[in-house]
C-alpha cells in the first residue's frame, strides 16, 4: 500500500517541446491516497495512459516528481517500485500453465516454493481459476487470460499499487460485469491502491470510490461519481459524465434579462443575478443542466418556457426528448411511465440543478 | 430497392453460421442486427453484400435473384470495425476512390466528395492522410467513402466498437440524421441493446445464426416474441423467475405467490417463466399488490444518477436498475418489490404467452 | 445448390498449364519412364521395374553420399538456427542503425552461389587467401584439398556465412511482431533477460523458426554450386553430397536408368520432409485457433 504523490508533473514526447501543445501531460499535482480505488477517466489522447506509465515507471517524466509514501521514485525502474500493471489486452506467457504464469513473479525473486504454492492457490481462488490451474495459458478464453494477468499482479506480497490500463476492452460485454465485480472484491480483500484507466464513464463510476477526470493533459476534477454527476467543475466533466452529457446553453445578460442568442430564458432570481454579474467579467458564460433534471411538463406554468419537440427516442426504460428552445437544442430525459409531450413541451430549469460556468469552470458564489 | 432473404443458410465446415433466415428490408429503412458475438451478424451481412455465397436459400434485390452475383456487381458499401482506409492516400482520395473506379467525372467527384465530407464534419481534413487522424476521424473517412458511392445497401459491422464511449454516442446521433433522408437500406450490426434502442429504425435479433424477431425497434423491445429475444435485447439481462400456475394462483419458489388477476387470468395451469425488467424492481412498493423479495446484495454498480444492483437469494439471482445512487455494502440484506402487472410470461419452450399491457405504452 | 461459378476463368489457365507441362511435368514423367527401364541404346530397352531402385538403395557410394548429406544438413541447422536467433536479438529495432545493420546482415544473401564458392576458394588458398595464409602462419597446416576435416569445416563455415542471415532476417521480423506490452509486463514481473527470451520471445518465434528450418533444410539438402566450386567434391569423395553424386552419375557416366531412379528417390525424400513440416505448421495453426477466445 502506498500513497502516490504526483508533483509538478509534466511530460512531452518530444525532445524539445515548443509550447503547451507539445505536452501530453501539463502541470499536474495530485495525491492518490493509500488503499483507494481510483479511476482515471478521459477521452482518447488526453494523456491517461501516459500518466499511468509514468506512475508505474515504464516512462520517465520530462518534469516533476513521483513520490511513493513521500520518497521520490523517479529514478526507480518499475521492478523496484512494487507496482503491478494490467494492460489492455491480456499478457500471458503462452507456453506456461496458469499456475506457472501466476507463480512467475514470485519465482523471479526466488520465493520459496511452498510460499509460491500458497499464494497462487489463494489468488486463484479469488479469481475463480482454481479448476484451470493446470491448463496451458494459451488455451484460455480472453477474460480468463485477463484474470491471469490480474492474478500476476496480486500474487506479490507487497504491491504498492495495481494499475489497470483499460483492462476490459477485449472482454465480451456480457462478462464485463463479472470481472468488474471481481475487481471490487479484490479491492475489498487486499485493500491495495488501485488506479483504473478508462474512457467509459460507466466503468469508472462502478469501480472507483473517486474518479479523476482528465482532459487535455490535466486533471480537471477529482471526486466521487456522485459529485462528478451533480456538481461538475468543468464543462468537460459535465459533457463526459452521464449519458447523454450535460446540456450547455451559452448565455449573456441583456437589459436585465438572461438570453441565449435571441431567446430569453426564464430563470429563478438568484441564477439570473449570478449570470448578470459574471457577464461583466467574461463573454464565455454557460448554463449547464443535466437531461435528467430538465423538467418537462405538459402544461405551461409561470416559470416554464415553451419548446418544440424535435424528436423522441425510446430507449426502453427511459426516453430522450430532443427539444428546441429557439435556436438552442436541449435534451431531456423522461423515465418510463411519465407522460410524454406531443409537439410542444413546457420546460423548467430547477435552480438547484443549474450550474453556472464561466470560462468553462463552474462558479458557485451565486448562492 | 428492397432486399429479401429467403430461407438463407450458410454452413462452413460443419458449423452453421446462418440458419434459415428469412428477412425483407424496405428501402429507406435503418435496420439493426442485434446479437452476441458469434450470433451470425457478420456472416449475415457478408451474405447480403455478396462476399459469401449462401449454402441454401435465395437473396433478392427488388425482386431480382442476385444470389450468385458477386459483390462487385451489387451496389453495396461496407464499413468495418477497424477503420479501413488506404493509408497512403489523402482523405480526399480515399473518399473519391469508389467514384473514380466507377468512372465518374472529376467535377462530379469533387462535388460529391465535399458534400459527404461536410455531412460527416471532416471537410477540413481532406488533405490529410488517415495516419494523421484520430480514430473517430478515420472512421468518419471510412463512412464517407461508403456513403459517397450512394449504394442501395450500406452495411456497418460494429463500426463504433473501437471508439471512445462519448464518440460513440455522438456518432449514433449523426447516423440517425444521416439516414433519415436517404432511400438506401442501412444495416448496422451491434452487440449492445442500448445502441439498437438509440438508433431506432428496425431491429433483427439474432441468436446462434437464427433470426429470433424482426420489427420496429421499440416493438421488438417491448414485445419480445420469445424469452431468448427478451434476454438478447436487454442490458442488463431481463430477470427470469421460474414459477407455476396452479388453481388460479401463481407461485415462485413456494414462498412468493399471488392470485391470477384480469391480466393473467387466461393462463392455464403449468410451469412458466416470468420475466421482470430490471427497471421495474424497486426499493419501495409502488402499488398495493407489488410482491416482495428478500435478497442479499452482490454488487452495486453506480453510474451518475442510477444504480444497477446485483442481488441474489438462495433461489434466484436478479439485477435491479434503480434510480438514484444507492451505495450498498456487499452481502447487505434488502427487500425488493416488483409489480405483478408488468410481468412477461413465457411458456416452457420460451414463447411469449403474455406481454404486460403497459409495455410500450407512452 | 445455387452457386454460380464462373468457369470461363479456367480457360485462362491453359497457357500456363501448357508451359508447366512442357518444362516440368513431361520431363518428370520422362524420368519416371527411365527409372523403370534399362536403356542400352535408342532402340533397345527393357522394362526392369523396381530393379534400379533396389540397386540404388543398396549402392554403398550412394548410401555414403546420403549419410554425408544428412550430416551436413543437420550440422548447419544446428549452427545456423541458434546463431540466426542470436543475431536477430542483437539487431536494433528502430532508427537509422536498424537500416544499416539490416543492409550489412543481408549482403551475403545477395551473392550468386557459385561466386560464393569462388570467394571462399580464394579466401582459403594458402598463398593468396587471407584465411588460408593466416592459419598457416599460426601454425595450423591448413589444406583444403588434402584434408577432409579442413574441407568439411570450410564448407560448413561457408554455408553458415552465406545463409545465417536468412534465419536472422526471419527471426528479426518475428521479433518485431511482438507487442511492447509483453516486454513491459515482463519488466513489472521482474523477469530476467533469459526468462524474457525463454517465455516471451522464443514462443513467439516458433512459427517463424519452423519456416526457417524448413527452408534451410530443403536448401542444404540440395546444395550443389558452393561445395562444387569450393572443393569439387574432394578430397576424394569426402565432400561429395547427394546432388553432386547424382549429377556425376547422370551426366558423366550416362547411366540413365539408375540415375533416374535415384533422382526420384531424392525427390521423394524431400517431399517427405516437406510434408512433415507442413503438417507441423498446420497443426500449430490449428492449435492457435482452437485455443482462441471463444471456447
Amino acid at each position: 500500500m502506498a500513497e502516490i504523490t504526483l508533483s509538478g508533473l509534466a511530460h512531452s514526447y518530444q525532445a524539445s517541446p515548443a509550447g503547451a501543445a507539445d505536452y501530453a501531460i501539463r502541470q499536474l499535482d495530485h495525491v492518490w491516497e493509500q488503499g483507494g480505488a481510483y479511476a482515471l477517466l478521459g477521452p482518447s489522447g488526453c494523456g491517461k495512459s501516459t500518466l499511468l506509465n509514468i506512475i508505474s515507471g515504464l516512462l520517465a517524466p520530462s518534469e516533476g516528481e513521483v513520490r511513493f509514501d513521500g520518497v521520490a521514485v523517479n529514478d526507480l525502474p518499475p521492478e523496484a517500485r512494487n507496482i503491478a500493471q494490467v494492460f489492455q489486452f491480456p499478457v500471458v506467457y503462452d507456453t506456461m500453465t496458469v499456475f506457472d504464469n501466476l507463480a512467475f513473479p514470485l519465482r523471479n525473486v526466488k520465493t520459496p516454493e511452498a510460499k509460491v504454492r500458497e499464494r497462487v492457490a489463494e489468488v486463484a481462488e479469488i479469481l475463480e481459476l482454481t479448476d484451470r490451474l493446470e491448463r496451458k495459458a494459451r488455451n484460455l478464453s480472453a477474460d480468463d487470460k485477463q484474470k491471469v494477468s490480474m492474478g500476476r499482479g496480486l500474487v506479490r506480497d507487497n504491491v504498492s499499487a495495481i494499475l489497470f490500463d483499460e483492462p476490459l476492452t477485449v472482454i465480451d460485454p456480457q462478462l464485463k460485469w463479472k470481472l468488474r465485480r471481481k475487481l471490487k472484491e479484490i479491492h475489498r480483500r487486499f485493500a491495495v491502491t488501485m488506479i483504473y484507466v478508462t474512457h467509459d464513464q460507466l466503468e469508472a463510476s462502478t469501480f472507483a470510490d473517486k474518479i479523476a477526470v482528465m482532459y487535455d493533459g490535466q486533471i480537471v476534477q477529482f471526486g466521487t461519481p456522485r459529485e462528478l454527476f451533480e456538481r461538475p467543475n468543468h464543462t468537460f466533466v459535465g459533457y463526459f459524465i452521464g449519458s447523454p452529457g450535460m446540456n450547455f446553453i451559452e448565455v449573456h445578460a441583456r437589459d436585465g434579462e438572461v438570453v441565449s442568442g435571441a431567446f430569453p430564458l426564464v430563470l429563478d432570481a438568484a441564477t439570473a443575478r449570478g449570470v448578470a454579474q459574471v457577464c461583466q467579467d467574461s463573454s464565455n458564460v454557460k448554463l449547464g443542466i443535466r437531461p435528467e433534471f430538465v423538467e418537462v411538463c405538459t402544461e405551461a406554468g409561470a416559470d416554464s418556457m415553451t419548446a418544440q419537440v424535435l424528436q423522441v427516442q425510446d430507449l426502453g426504460t427511459y426516453a430522450i426528448v430532443h427539444l428546441g428552445l429557439g435556436e438552442i437544442s436541449l435534451k431531456a430525459r423522461i423515465d418510463e411511465g411519465k407522460p410524454m409531450p406531443g409537439h410542444e413541451a413546457h420546460v423548467r430549469f430547477p435552480a438547484q440543478h443549474l450550474g453556472l460556468y464561466v470560462d468553462e469552470f463552474r462558479r458557485e458564489d451565486r448562492r | 430497392m428492397s432486399l429479401t432473404l429467403e430461407d438463407v443458410s450458410r454452413r462452413v465446415g460443419g458449423q452453421t453460421h446462418v440458419d434459415r433466415v428469412s428477412l425483407t428490408l424496405e428501402p429507406g429503412s435503418f435496420n439493426v442486427l442485434l446479437g452476441r458475438t458469434l450470433a451470425g451478424k457478420t456472416s449475415l451481412m457478408r451474405l447480403m453484400a455478396g462476399l459469401d455465397q449462401p449454402s441454401e436459400g435465395r437473396i433478392l434485390m427488388q425482386g431480382e435473384d442476385v444470389t450468385g452475383r458477386q459483390v462487385r456487381q451489387r451496389n453495396v458499401s461496407m464499413v468495418y470495425q477497424q477503420f479501413i482506409n488506404y493509408p497512403n492516400h489523402s482523405v480526399y482520395a480515399n473518399i473519391a476512390s469508389p467514384l473514380k473506379i466507377a468512372g465518374v467525372g472529376r467535377q462530379e467527384v469533387d462535388r460529391r466528395v465535399r458534400e459527404v465530407a461536410e455531412m460527416l464534419h471532416i471537410e477540413h481534413l481532406l488533405e490529410r492522410t488517415p495516419l494523421e487522424l484520430s480514430g473517430g476521424q478515420q472512421q468518419r473517412t471510412a463512412m464517407a467513402r461508403a456513403l459517397v458511392k450512394d449504394a442501395d445497401l450500406i452495411l456497418f459491422d460494429e463500426p463504433l466498437v473501437n471508439l471512445d464511449y462519448k464518440l460513440r454516442e455522438e456518432f449514433r446521433e449523426e447516423l440517425r440524421t444521416l439516414f433519415e433522408r436517404r432511400d438506401c437500406i442501412a444495416v448496422y450490426a451491434t452487440t449492445e441493446p442500448a445502441e439498437a434502442l438509440a438508433l431506432g429504425g428496425y431491429t433483427a435479433v439474432l441468436h446462434q445464426g437464427r433470426l429470433l424477431q424482426y420489427g420496429p425497434t421499440a416493438e421488438v423491445y417491448h414485445r419480445p416474441a420469445t424469452l431468448t429475444a427478451a434476454e438478447m435485447f436487454s442490458e442488463p439481462p431481463i430477470n427470469v423467475l421460474e414459477g407455476r400456475v396452479r388453481e388460479g394462483e401463481v407461485s415462485f419458489d413456494s414462498e412468493v405467490h399471488f392470485a391470477l388477476d384480469n391480466d393473467l387470468a387466461g393462463l392455464a395451469d403449468g410451469d412458466y417463466r416470468f420475466g421482470v425488467r430490471p427497471s421495474h424492481l424497486a426499493m419501495t412498493p409502488r402499488a398495493d399488490d407489488d410482491l416482495a423479495l428478500d435478497v442479499a446484495v452482490e454488487l452495486a454498480e453506480i453510474s451518475g444518477s442510477e444504480t444497477f444492483l446485483h442481488v441474489r437469494n438462495e433461489h434466484v439471482a436478479l439485477v435491479a436498475h434503480l434510480p438514484g445512487v444507492h451505495a450498498f455494502g456487499v452481502d447487505e440484506a434488502i427487500r425488493l418489490y416488483f409489480p405483478v402487472h408488468r410481468l412477461y410470461v413465457f411458456d416452457g419452450e420460451g414463447a411469449t404467452v403474455h406481454v404486460p399491457r403497459s409495455a410500450g405504452a407512452r | 445448390m445455387n452457386k454460380v461459378r464462373n468457369n470461363r476463368a479456367w480457360w485462362l489457365v491453359l497457357p500456363m498449364l501448357a508451359l508447366v507441362a512442357f518444362s516440368a511435368i513431361v520431363p518428370l514423367m520422362t524420368v519416371v519412364n527411365y527409372s523403370v527401364q534399362d536403356v542400352f541404346d535408342a532402340n533397345t530397352r527393357f522394362f526392369t521395374g523396381t530393379e534400379w531402385f533396389v540397386k540404388m538403395l543398396n549402392d554403398p557410394a550412394l548410401q555414403a553420399a546420403l549419410a554425408r548429406q544428412f550430416a551436413f544438413s543437420l550440422t548447419i541447422l544446428a549452427i545456423e538456427v541458434p546463431l540466426g536467433v542470436g543475431i536477430a536479438l542483437l539487431m536494433p529495432k528502430r532508427g537509422i542503425r536498424a537500416s544499416l545493420v539490416l543492409i550489412l546482415v543481408t549482403l551475403p544473401l545477395l551473392i550468386p552461389w557459385n561466386v560464393v564458392g569462388s570467394i571462399w576458394q580464394i579466401f582459403t588458398r594458402g598463398d593468396i587467401g587471407l584465411m588460408g595464409w593466416s592459419l598457416r602462419e599460426l601454425g595450423y597446416p591448413y589444406n583444403l584439398t588434402s584434408s577432409p576435416v579442413d574441407a568439411w569445416v570450410t564448407i560448413v563455415i561457408m554455408d553458415v556465412w552465406h545463409w545465417t542471415p536468412l534465419v536472422a532476417l526471419l527471426c528479426y521480423s518475428g521479433l518485431q511482431a511482438i507487442p511492447e506490452a509483453y516486454y513491459q509486463a515482463a519488466r513489472i514481473d521482474r523477469a530476467s533477460r533469459w526468462a524474457v527470451f525463454r517465455y516471451i520471445q522464443l514462443p513467439k518465434l516458433t512459427n517463424v523458426l519452423v519456416i526457417g528450418v524448413l527452408l534451410r533444410f530443403m536448401h542444404s539438402f540440395m546444395i550443389y554450386a558452393e561445395p562444387f566450386v569450393l572443393t569439387g567434391g574432394g578430397p576424394g569423395s569426402s565432400t561429395t553430397f547427394l546432388s553432386q553424386s547424382l549429377a556425376i552419375m547422370a551426366t558423366a557416366q550416362f547411366d540413365v536408368g539408375p540415375s533416374a531412379a535415384f533422382s526420384l528417390i531424392y525427390f521423394l525424400i524431400i517431399l517427405l520432409v516437406c510434408w512433415v513440416f507442413y503438417t507441423a505448421i498446420m497443426q500449430m495453426q490449428k492449435d492457435r485457433q482452437s485455443g482462441g477466445p471463444h471456447e
